[in-house]
């Protein structure tokens, strides 16, 4: 080799964006609403690679949908999921309030991501099953059949709680809702889902699972195992990324996402693969009714890298003002999907400004009212909780002598049952 | 009655479940169209179809994170790990998804899912192909972990840990695949036509979990142990002429700690064997429920025979593996002869 050695370097990526410095979006690649092709659902995996590298958008800057990629909806339905991501963020907001007042120990919002969870439902069907992470809430507060003041309980980890005070607030389980128990470990469920849709398959039935998973976790191994069956076996499943920028203060780059994009990932692995502004509730709806499609026909799996931003904290043990711009979302050029829903709405004239505050208003009623009736049956903090045996029920089918002997003791020495 | 070798009867036991439940699929690597590195589940593919017994990428967390996706979904999945010395990717799959999801659920959902994996040595298979990992499992709530020791139990209890609903890591001694190997590397190898422990029905049966079996009674000492170890007890007690109760714990986490309660009461002394590693091995369990529960009815500190505390060395593996003169030493000991 002629010429000195030239001594190497290690790269490690920042964010363009740091507190005190000016907000900088140029890294993300955006294509103009109704730029991108919309193949035929039988499209060979491989050749989804512009669908991968670019980004699929609806709506335009004025509120109209555009292209190819524009669904075919009634206006009621779009109502109906602009007052579901309304509902979504009343009741963050309140549990937000609520963590704030130590009335709950922890709490994980969604604000800004509703359209992720809530178009997406509308593309499943009743049995279909959601392996979601900690911020899908709005696939059950899209529901009418999720009683809010349950969920609650589950919040203050109550003697209401279904989940009998054994697991973090937010990590819900409600099988006959198709969402199924959320771990606290990333990306543990996102080859579950793909065993779960193997299943469907293996037994002949209907049903399809849909996988989610953060931009951080996709560095997990488990994600790439998800990958690597759901296209061996060809499974019914949707592989949802959502990229929201920030895993905890951690910048996509350093997940992996610098100079590439999540949904690539799919096509290399032989998946059909979509990336889509995950704020355009209309591109949410259609690319989500594409990949269920696909699932349904026995055309395998589909990745869909969701371009969103985390608005909020991570969590309320989380501060992002010590590690990102304040003015993040503000400048975010994918704007806030309830905004612009609305926007859509209002100008088809299926929305109004005084119908908009009346929802607001009555879905903040909703909350405040639903929380005083939750906590009625108490709190981790008043000791209104599960009784002791519940500690050691189901961890195995039928409570083994061990456990049996351990219950005796430790009411014995606690003093209760 | 037929004779089944180990790998048989395993066979059989699939055989059965799958042909009598049409939930129950098998699946791992090499195990489908090839039947397993060590041909457990030959024969299957063809007679069940590519979609109830299939071959799976190289993926240990693949494996069982899909094994416990499909039990969510109304399937009984048992699946390969092709030696146990490859399931650590598969950790949090096993320890924070299958062991917990009943319980952090509240039962909505449950992991009924059934890890097979060959362990434990004597085969120069060195330090990644002869680990006896069963400690990893014992210690984490909510498992289930279950060691036959011929070929009788490892089908009854290979379908009992099917239908027990519980997540369950099945260990194979791969030494124990073809005869009943008790530690004399330099004679030749028994078959298990020789041993009545391998006369197998052909149909459907159980062993019960959580119950040990007294495979010698006797009245000087018990010995307590599973797996290959079980026949290197018994050659010890043999070399050594020693009147030695040796149970077979079968089930290792839940236990049937009444069978070996009972024993050690009754004999006043206990030794402790396996192949695993000693320091915070299942023994050091065992020795503490012993002392826990029979400490007035014992007449000789409690001997522990194991592993050493090295990874599992390939030419010196004879030195590792605890043979029968190490066991008969510690029957020496706890019988208070002094050392030879």
């Amino acid at each position: 080799m002629p010429g000195d050695p030239m001594p190497l370097r290690l790269h490690v990526p920042e964010p363009t964006g740091r507190p005190g410095q000016a907000t900088d979006f140029s890294y993300l690649r955006v294509s103009a609403p109704g730029e991108v092709p919309r193949p035929a659902v039988d499209i060979v995996p491989s050749h989804t690679g512009t669908m991968a590298w670019k980004l699929i958008r609806v709506l335009d800057d004025h509120g109209q949908a555009v292209g190819p990629w524009a669904p075919r909806v009634e206006p009621e339905t779009l109502r109906r999921g602009l007052v579901a991501m309304l509902r979504t963020r009343a009741f963050d907001a309140r549990m937000l309030i609520a963590q704030r007042q130590k009335r709950i120990s922890f709490y994980m919002q969604c604000l800004g991501e509703e359209a992720v969870a809530v178009a997406h439902a509308l593309a499943l069907q009743p049995g279909d099953m959601c392996f979601p992470t900690y911020r899908q809430q709005g696939l059950l507060l899209c529901r009418d059949d999720i009683d809010v003041v349950e969920l609650m309980c589950q919040l203050l980890s109550n003697e209401r709680d279904p989940l009998r005070g054994r697991q973090l607030p937010v990590m819900y389980s409600y099988r006959r809702a198709g969402f199924f128990s959320i771990s606290g470990n990333l990306a543990t469920q996102f080859v579950q889902a793909v065993g779960w849709a193997m299943a469907s398959a293996i037994k002949g039935d209907t049903k399809i699972a849909s996988a989610w998973i953060g931009d951080g976790s996709t560095a997990e191994a488990d994600f790439h195992n998800a990958l690597t069956f759901a296209h061996v076996y060809r499974a019914p499943v949707i592989l949802n990324v959502v990229n929201n920028q920030w895993a905890i203060s951690t910048f996509q780059a350093i997940a992996g996402g610098e100079g590439t994009t999540f949904a690539a990932r799919g096509v290399g692995a032989g998946i059909a693969s979509l990336r889509v502004d995950g704020n355009d509730f209309l591109a949410v709806l259609s690319a989500s009714r594409w990949a269920a499609e696909r699932a349904r026909r026995n055309l395998g799996p589909t990745l869909v890298e969701w371009v969103t931003y985390r608005a909020g904290a991570h969590s309320t043990s989380d501060d992002p003002a010590r590690y990102r711009p304040a003015d993040d979302w503000q400048k975010f050029p994918l704007g806030d999907p309830v905004a612009r829903l609305r926007q859509h709405l209002t100008g088809l004239g299926a929305w109004s400004d005084a119908e908009h505050d009346r929802t607001v208003a009555a879905l903040d009623e909703e909350m405040a009212a639903a929380l005083k009736e939750a906590s009625r049956h108490g709190s981790v903090q008043d000791g209104h909780i599960p009784p002791l045996a519940t500690m050691f029920e189901d961890v195995y089918r039928q409570m083994p002598p061990h456990l049996r002997e351990q219950m005796r003791q430790a009411a014995a020495e606690t003093g209760v049952a | 009655m037929a004779t089944m070798t180990m790998i048989q009867a395993l066979r059989s036991a699939m055989d059965v479940l799958l042909g009598s439940d049409p939930d129950v699929v098998v699946f791992g690597e090499d195990v489908g169209y090839f039947g397993g590195v060590f041909r457990c589940t030959e024969g299957l593919q063809a007679k069940y179809g590519r979609h109830r017994v299939f071959d799976s990428p190289i993926a240990e967390g693949g494996i069982v994170g899909t094994a416990i996706g499909m039990a969510a979904n109304g399937l009984k999945p048992v699946v390969e790990v092709q030696f146990a010395d490859y399931f650590y990717p598969a950790s949090d799959q096993i320890v924070s998804e299958a062991a917990r999801l009943r319980y952090r659920s509240a039962g909505d959902f449950t992991a009924p899912v059934v890890i097979r994996m060959p362990c434990g040595g004597g085969i120069y298979g060195g330090q990644t192909h002869s680990q006896s990992p069963e400690a990893l499992f014992t210690h984490v709530c909510g498992l289930r972990t279950v060691m036959p020791s011929n070929p009788y139990d490892a089908k009854g209890l290979l379908i009992a840990a099917v239908e027990s609903g519980d997540p369950v890591i099945f260990l194979e001694p791969k030494r124990l695949y073809n005869g009943p190997f008790d530690g004399q590397h330099d004679q030749p190898m028994v078959p298990w036509s020789r041993h009545p422990r391998s006369e197998v029905p052909e149909g459907r049966y159980t062993v019960p979990l959580e119950s040990a079996a007294v495979v010698r009674p006797g009245e000087q000492l018990t010995v307590l142990t599973y797996g290959t170890m079980v026949y290197v007890a018994e050659a010890a007690a043999r070399q050594a002429g020693v009147d030695a109760e040796i149970i077979d714990l079968r089930s290792l986490w839940p236990l049937d700690l009444a069978t070996m309660v009972d024993s050690v009461r009754k004999t006043g002394r206990c030794v402790v064997l396996h192949e695993a590693t000693r320091t915070s091995g299942f023994g050091a369990e065992l020795v503490s429920l012993v002392q826990e529960h029979c400490f007035y009815h014992l007449e000789a500190p409690i001997e522990r025979v194991t592993g050493w505390d090295t990874p599992y060395p390939h030419a010196l593996e004879w030195a590792y593996f605890p043979g029968p003169e190490r066991v008969a030493r510690a029957f020496r000991k706890v019988l208070g002869e002094g050392l030879p």
